[in-house]
């Protein structure tokens, strides 16, 4: 069973994005969409966590968001940049989704 | 009608928001759809089982009692993050004390609470098929 992790939010600002990477499974996806997208980038005092989730998960970002921040360049190594076809294509290609808001 | 695992993950405080409210009466009508209901309590959502819960004072109403209503629903599955709890000074002694009678055992009176750590919680996720966040 995969699931597909959907966050939202600002790792800076809210819990939810630790709280994710706290009760993912090995094997699970985690798309950052929305604000979350800011935990894409690398060298910040969150990035260690994301690379940590990164050792046994695959890490996604939705494109959009990061360039709309200005972002794009900016993400760490191996997290994999998504549109909004691949978006579509992970919460098929996946048995469930959870949504941390 | 098929029988799903339906998952629902609390992670926010009551009265500040709407959420809280609405997911339980979402819980309340799944029962009544006759599914696998599970509630996870995490983060700031361990606040929405807390015993003594007085909202006169704020003008809202208090629904905490209506947590007590679930196992006639069926619903006996309440994960509580330990990790949450300490995280905010409270321990199992601070919730509601939530149980169902068990039609299986002589319907023997059974805590519905289910304290589970970071790596219980989340293999709890794994083996469900719908999950609706709160």
């Amino acid at each position: 069973m995969s699931m597909l992790h959907i966050v939202n939010k600002s790792p800076f600002e809210r819990v939810a994005f630790a709280s994710c990477l706290a009760h993912a499974n090995a094997g699970d996806s985690i798309l950052m969409i929305e604000d979350a997208v800011v935990g894409a980038v690398d060298g910040s005092s969150f990035s260690d966590k994301v690379k940590a989730a990164m050792s046994d998960k695959t890490v996604y970002v939705l494109g959009a968001d990061l360039a709309a921040r200005g972002l794009e360049g900016k993400a760490m190594e191996g997290i994999v940049s998504v549109d909004y076809a691949g978006f579509v294509d992970l919460t098929a290609n996946n048995d469930t989704t959870q949504s941390w808001l | 009608m098929s029988t799903k695992n339906f998952l629902f993950v609390n992670r926010k405080a009551p009265y500040g928001t709407v959420y809280a409210l609405e997911s339980l009466e979402v819980v309340l009508i799944s029962a009544a759809f006759e599914q696998n209901v599970s509630l996870a309590f995490i983060d700031d959502g361990v606040y929405q089982i807390t015993k003594g819960q007085n909202s006169k004072g704020i003008g809202m109403k208090n629904f905490s009692p209506t947590f007590r209503a679930l196992g006639d629903y069926d619903i006996t599955k309440l994960y509580v993050s330990t990790e949450s709890l300490a995280e905010r000074g409270l321990t199992v002694d601070d919730l509601m004390e939530l149980t169902y009678e068990d039609a299986d055992d002589d319907y023997a009176e059974k805590p519905s609470i289910i304290l589970v750590n970071r790596e219980e919680m989340a293999a709890m996720m794994a083996e469900q098929e719908v999950i609706l966040s709160f």
